[in-house]
């Protein structure tokens, strides 16, 4: 029992908690919480792989700005609780358990598909950042340069619609 | 059990290391709230606290204790009872982790094994930094929101824009150092700027990125909610801004967080600009007096205090208690002369708070100083100016770096 | 030691997650964030993959992942605020028609 598989059971199961919790939260500023908690834990979860730069950048930017910016816009439309939802019959009683059927013959399909034997190294760091970078502005700079254009197209973009007159 | 501890000595000296870290941090952030009224007061040609105890030093234990005692209010029409008692949680628990990564002093031994100043040394050091700053955006925008009312929502809006904002201009500014340091750890960071620059200088990243260093400190002094940049807290604006419902000691959490904060911004200028905990003076023999200047420091100020029972005869307690504090000051100084491995050890910590102590009193001159910017014009120059002079230098850092590779 | 199967296992949970999220859920900010839930399952897979072929190029696709969900969420949520702003409500049953 080593410290990494308590943590990834921890960790794993704090994020299924926190996807549950979005699921099942009537309120949307908790559903944005729980993505939070679950963004968290998976920070943690790539720390366990060895990728300590997506970890960062995952808190960073994912947990660090854009659910800030969910969290702003649920506060600013001030959205209430949400109505009720009617699942129809078929939905409750055939749907959502064929869909757990389906689920969990997915995971076990995974589970049996990959050698239970290649296990994660706790101290294989292979997400150096120097390395991530050597490789960013090396073999995928043309991505890296296009995803800037696609970060500019999308600031003006939302600039545009959410503006009150253009 | 002690055989587990001598197996484990890391986890016993990570232990120890954390509670003395939270305990000497606390007690500082409670006299940093002193320091800042002192300074604050005879700026403005008055004498601030003083008479709570010797020089007003017992005012941070008197401000503790109405803390405690004063009633705990939750209105009534929260939005959620949870969020109301989690935002200030978030903001201690958050303002307290930042520090774990700081390198206060050098490496060092100890009981067999090589530990330093610091309780974590991870390779992605300033991006933790970094994102446990860019965390500290919920704790306001929580606190605001589930207080559900007009001025705590009004002063978390703003406020939560201008920490996401100055939050880019503080990252870019940083990136400088970065090229500069080849390296995220925050220790590395340190050892990198060891050695003279040109025989004369430290070898100190202040010199060569003094342009990311002004734009670093002002968008700290942004990020942090300080004066010019508090419209979103201040008292004549927004009643108290985003704790306005808070009493007592969840409104002291946010106090505290945000003189953590404060102390975690002048932490980071120390480290990545001025050398840690490297001393300014040359290692040569013939600076070796220098080493003395922490117990000279501790010796001068034990004599401060020892003369102050004749100039400030207030009252007998307070005439015992800076006797005492003098004699005790004086005793550390003469011990620290005397003990010379201890004295090496000092020195690491010493020059460190010392730069530090020197960023607190230009944060708090500041904010003593300057009136406040309008909320379109601070967020006016964080976008418009702040950045593009943040990308500026990291163009030109780059484009030097590489022709002096050439 | 952790096989490389159960982080693939955890990414399928919250992968399904999100879908049930997404089709069950009537608030489209929350819809939304199902879909941001699923992409960071994806991410969890890339890196656990990453990590056994010892593939420097998971974490790049993670990376650029994350970056095109931020630009998603930005344009995302301003057409949510136009939306809001003109028919009053946040409940999909109730923007689904495209008149009046």
């Amino acid at each position: 029992m080593g410290a990494d598989v308590i943590l990834f059971f921890f960790f794993g199961g704090l994020a299924v908690l926190g996807a549950l919790s979005l699921v099942i939260q009537r309120h949307p500023i908790h559903s944005a919480l729980s993505l939070i908690l679950v963004m968290a834990s998976l920070a943690v979860l790539y720390l366990l792989l060895g990728a300590e730069f997506i970890a960062a950048i995952q808190i960073i930017v994912y947990a660090g700005a854009i659910m800030v910016l969910f969290v702003f816009v649920i506060m600013l439309l001030n959205a209430g609780e949400e109505e009720q939802t009617n699942l129809s019959r078929v939905t409750r009683y055939i749907g959502l358990p064929v869909a757990t059927a389906l689920l969990a013959e997915m995971g076990w399909l995974l589970y049996r598909a990959w050698p239970g034997d290649v296990g994660v190294v706790p101290d294989r760091l292979v997400g150096r950042t120097s390395a991530v970078g050597h490789m960013l502005f090396k073999e995928y700079v043309l991505p890296f340069e296009l995803t800037s254009v696609v970060i500019l197209i999308a600031i003006i973009g939302a600039i545009v619609l959410a503006k009150k007159e253009l | 059990m002690t055989d587990w501890i001598a197996n484990h000595p890391e986890l016993v000296i990570a232990v120890v290391k954390i509670a003395l870290l939270l305990f000497i941090f606390l007690t500082a952030i409670a006299y940093v709230v002193w320091f800042e009224r002192k300074v604050i007061a005879h700026i403005q040609a008055r004498w601030g606290p003083y008479r709570v105890g010797p020089h007003g030093l017992l005012q941070p234990l008197a401000d503790g204790v109405k803390f405690l005692f004063k009633e705990d209010i939750i209105p009534a029409n929260v939005n959620s009872r949870f969020l109301f008692l989690l935002a200030p949680f978030l903001a201690v628990t958050l303002a307290l982790l930042a520090v774990a990564v700081i390198p206060f002093g050098p490496e060092f031994e100890i009981f067999g094994t090589t530990t330093g100043f610091y309780i974590a040394d991870i390779n992605i050091a300033l991006l933790f930094v970094l994102g446990v700053t860019s965390l500290t955006v919920y704790s306001v925008a929580l606190a605001g929101w589930s207080s559900n009312s007009k001025y705590p929502l009004l002063g978390a809006l703003r406020s939560t824009a201008q920490m996401v904002s100055y939050e880019l201009a503080l990252t870019l500014s940083v990136i400088g150092v970065l090229l500069l340091a080849g390296s995220l750890s925050l220790r590395e960071i340190v050892e990198q700027q060891s050695g003279r620059l040109w025989g004369v200088l430290p070898n100190w990243y202040i010199f060569p990125q003094f342009v990311a260093f002004i734009c670093f400190f002002i968008s700290s002094i942004a990020e942090t909610n300080r004066a010019p940049f508090d419209l979103a807290e201040a008292e004549t604006e927004l009643v108290a801004g985003f704790h306005t419902e808070y009493s007592s000691m969840k409104f002291a959490m946010f106090f505290l967080a945000e003189y953590a904060h404060i102390f975690t911004a002048s932490f980071l200028a120390t480290v990545l600009f001025f050398g840690g905990w490297q001393s300014p003076f040359p290692e040569t023999p013939f600076w070796q007096w220098t080493l003395y200047l922490p117990a000279a420091a501790a010796a001068l100020l034990g004599l401060y205090f020892l003369l102050d029972t004749f100039r400030h005869p207030h009252s007998t307690l307070h005439r015992g208690l800076i006797t005492l504090v003098g004699i005790a000051l004086l005793g550390v100084g003469a011990g620290l002369a005397l003990v010379p491995p201890v004295l090496l050890l000092v020195q690491g910590p010493f020059w460190f708070v010392l730069k530090t102590v020197a960023f607190l009193f230009v944060f708090v001159w500041i904010r003593a100083t300057l009136p406040r910017f309008r909320y379109d014009q601070l967020m006016a120059f964080g976008w418009k100016f702040l950045l593009p002079l943040a990308v500026l230098n990291i163009i030109a850092t780059s484009l030097l770096l590489v022709w002096q590779a050439n | 030691m952790v096989p490389v199967s159960y982080y693939l296992v955890l990414s399928a949970v919250l992968f399904g997650l999100g879908v049930i999220g997404f089709l069950v859920k009537r608030n489209i900010i929350t819809i939304f964030m199902c879909i941001e839930l699923m992409l960071n399952a994806v991410n969890l897979a890339f890196v656990a993959f990453a990590h056994a072929w010892e593939a420097l190029s998971g974490h790049i696709y993670v990376f650029f992942v994350i970056v095109i969900a931020a630009a998603e969420a930005a344009v995302g949520l301003a057409i949510i605020i136009v939306i809001f702003r003109n028919r009053g409500s946040l409940n999909v049953e109730r923007i689904n028609f495209l008149k009046w």
